[in-house]
């Protein structure tokens, strides 16, 4: 098949494909399969070193009870740390990007959201050091607080940590990580919302705040909520600050700031993987897979809302 | 941005004669009421034993009940509102900067103490105490993020290309969302995968060099790929169709005329793709391991990198703790300092390899 033979209809009609083309294009659109194939790659490698873990019998996976109780714990650390950071997160990150936006003067304004990028470029390894050696021992005096005026919610049941490395202490590590992701997107959706709503509501005599509220914030919303569904993402996955931070491996408890903790999915991978041998590498293989679904779900779902936005806004 | 529009705070037309005259606060007293409720707060916290936090967070929260409770009185319950909003949002702004400032504050202080030629001169080869370095670290992190750059890039920007100027209908949906997916893989998990990629091609216990810039790639591509498109995107239209009309190829069009137009753009994403997994501790951690010696073949065995030996540096310290905790926070130093200088590389790229206009 090549350009000599010429096909039936007119060559005007045609353009003429070279060789040179056809490998440029047949390359690119190699490249883009690859990819995929690679997503595919990730899923089918992972169960394929999961699967000794899932059969094996339940008292030789370790913990001795089955691979879902050993990482039924895991889960619950996971959703757990990753919520607490979404929760603080977001609230902060929304009323930064209304900063950047639409408050900070306008010559500052495109640095300050460079500073507030900056929170993202530094490795995770490092605010790790960071919660170990600045955050919990400037949080236990609150670890003692909540325990004695918020007893009463299961939350915070105490007994109080005295190092302060606890579940709340990495929510809070969480969530200046994934600050920057959901101010990033926020601040994105807020600076695109119709000037001329904008406009007419300030025509009309509304505050600057009444503004927002009625046309920036139903503009910007389900780009606050993708935002922050893929801070979520990167929550759950946050490996290192929390291997670091946390002083985990306690079973099922809800209870934040007790010393007592249930891990993560991930930092527990980081924390066991370099000497794990035979059926225990199988094991955290099958928790990273766990994992892996997790994060895919709420990821596609956050996609999902984001490009919904992204399609509505389009037709305007 | 250049259609932003904000309130100007003041206006100062006043209209005279029957139209009800809007009374406001002076220009300058939200600010002054603002630092007289912060002034109250420290006292307070001085009173009941003063800490920093405590100082303020009562600050933060009489400045904004005074500037509130000052416009409430005088301004009415609308704009009171507004300059209530005004605070709190401030507010999120400043604390957001506690944490950065804190951080890079305590990185600083803790990892001078080792900044020294000995750490970027020695590896830790026989050392047990005192002294040692990062030498091999250093030059394993360059190594293995030089050849995830190597399989990234290609792949990424063919990707990229494909998605601009080819694709069409459903393949093309399929990719841009699930390169979008991709970039939400956990870096555990990208490690897993190189894991269980190169356990099934080698056998157990393998560690090589190669499977963490593998998984790198798997964190680095959709990265890649994202900032490519956006930049070819943006190159215009009108450059493609000349180049056609006067006969050149599709591919040589690309190559000679999309490509060099968008380099600056190019370069600047691949640069911040760079700066993104270059501190990536989690899949070096389960592919690479760690060793005290220089090894720079990353097809032969364990290799040192410099995010996993500060881990492993504050976790595992030997007898002389405060000797491993020194060089843990230099290389956390390293590392930030690497990172940073990757952020301005890619904004002078951006800066001085932009399309000159005109000639």
């Amino acid at each position: 098949m090549t350009a000599t033979k010429a096909p039936s209809e007119p060559r005007s009609q045609q353009a003429v494909r070279r060789p040179g083309d056809r490998i440029f294009a047949g390359s690119a659109k190699a490249s883009g399969v690859f990819i995929l194939l690679v997503l595919a790659g990730v899923a089918a490698f992972l169960v394929s070193e999961a699967v000794p873990a899932l059969t094996a019998p339940a008292e030789d996976v370790p913990g001795g009870e089955g691979l879902g109780a050993y990482v039924a714990p895991l889960v619950l650390g996971t959703l757990l740390g990753a919520v607490l950071a979404l929760l603080v997160a977001t609230p902060l990150a929304v009323g930064i990007a209304l900063y950047v936006t639409y408050y900070a003067p306008r010559r500052v304004a495109a640095t300050m959201g460079y500073v507030i990028d900056l929170l993202a470029a530094i490795p995770s390894v490092v605010y790790g050091f960071w919660g170990l050696a600045v955050l919990a021992p400037a949080l236990v005096p609150f670890h003692v607080w909540a325990a004695d005026t918020l007893g009463f919610l299961s939350f915070f049941a105490g007994p109080a940590s005295t190092s302060g490395r606890t579940m709340f202490t990495v929510g809070l590590v969480l969530a200046v990580m994934i600050l920057p992701i959901i101010s990033a997107i926020s601040r994105e959706v807020f600076s695109q919302a119709p000037a001329l709503h904008r406009e007419a509501a300030l025509a009309l005599g509304a505050t600057r705040w009444e503004m927002i509220r009625m046309a920036v914030l139903p503009y910007g919303k389900s780009g606050v909520i993708g935002g922050a569904m893929l801070g979520l993402g990167r929550a759950l996955g946050e490996t290192m600050a929390v291997a670091i931070v946390l002083s985990g491996g306690a079973g099922a408890t809800l209870n934040l700031i007790s010393s007592s903790n249930p891990s993560t999915i991930a930092s527990n991978i980081a924390l066991r993987f370099p000497e794990a041998t035979g059926l225990g590498i199988n094991t955290l293989i099958a928790s990273g897979l766990v994992l892996f679904v997790i994060t895919l779900a709420v990821n596609m779902l956050a996609r999902w809302i984001v490009n919904r936005r992204a399609d509505f806004s389009g037709a305007n | 941005m250049s259609t932003d529009t904000r309130p100007a705070a003041p206006a100062p037309v006043q209209p005279r004669g029957p139209v009800r005259v809007e009374r406001r606060l002076p220009r300058l007293a939200p600010l002054g009421l603002y630092l007289a409720g912060v002034a109250l707060g420290a006292g307070l916290s001085a009173l009941t034993g003063s800490s920093l936090s405590s100082t303020v967070v009562y600050g933060v929260v009489l400045g904004t009940l005074a500037v509130f409770l000052a416009s409430r009185l005088v301004e009415g319950r609308r704009k009171a509102t507004d300059r209530l909003v005004t605070c709190l949002v401030t507010t999120a702004f400043g604390v957001a900067m506690v944490p950065l400032v804190s951080l890079v504050w305590t990185v600083l202080d803790n990892g001078l103490a080792r900044f020294d030629a000995t750490f970027f001169s020695n590896s830790m080869f026989r050392v047990v105490g005192e002294g040692g370095g990062a030498y091999h670290a250093i030059l394993g992190t360059l190594v293995i993020t030089a050849l995830a750059t190597v399989i990234s890039v290609p792949i990424g920007l063919m990707t990229a290309i494909y998605l601009v100027e080819y694709a069409t209908g459903r393949l093309k949906r399929a990719i841009t969302f699930f390169v979008d997916v991709m970039t939400g893989i956990p870096s555990i998990v990208a490690g897993l995968f190189a894991f269980a990629l190169f356990t099934l091609l080698f056998g157990n216990d393998v560690r090589l060099g190669v499977m963490g810039a593998v998984a790198l790639s798997v964190l680095m591509i959709p990265v890649v790929v994202r900032s490519c498109e956006e930049v070819l995107k943006l190159v215009p239209n009108e450059l493609r169709e000349a180049s056609f009309a006067l006969g050149v190829p599709k591919w040589r069009t690309i190559v000679k005329v999309v490509l060099p137009t968008a380099i600056a753009g190019l370069g600047t994403g691949v640069t911040l793709a760079v700066a993104r997994v270059v501190g990536e501790t989690a899949p070096l951690l389960v592919t690479v391991g760690l060793i005290t010696g220089t090894n720079l073949d990353p097809f032969d065995g364990r290799m040192a990198t410099l995010p996993v030996f500060a881990y492993y540096q504050l976790t595992q310290p030997g007898t002389d703790t405060q000797a491993f905790l020194d060089r843990a926070w230099t290389a956390a130093l390293v590392l930030i300092i690497l990172v940073m200088a990757l952020n301005v590389v890619a904004r002078l790229i951006s800066r001085f390899l932009a399309p000159k206009t005109g000639h």
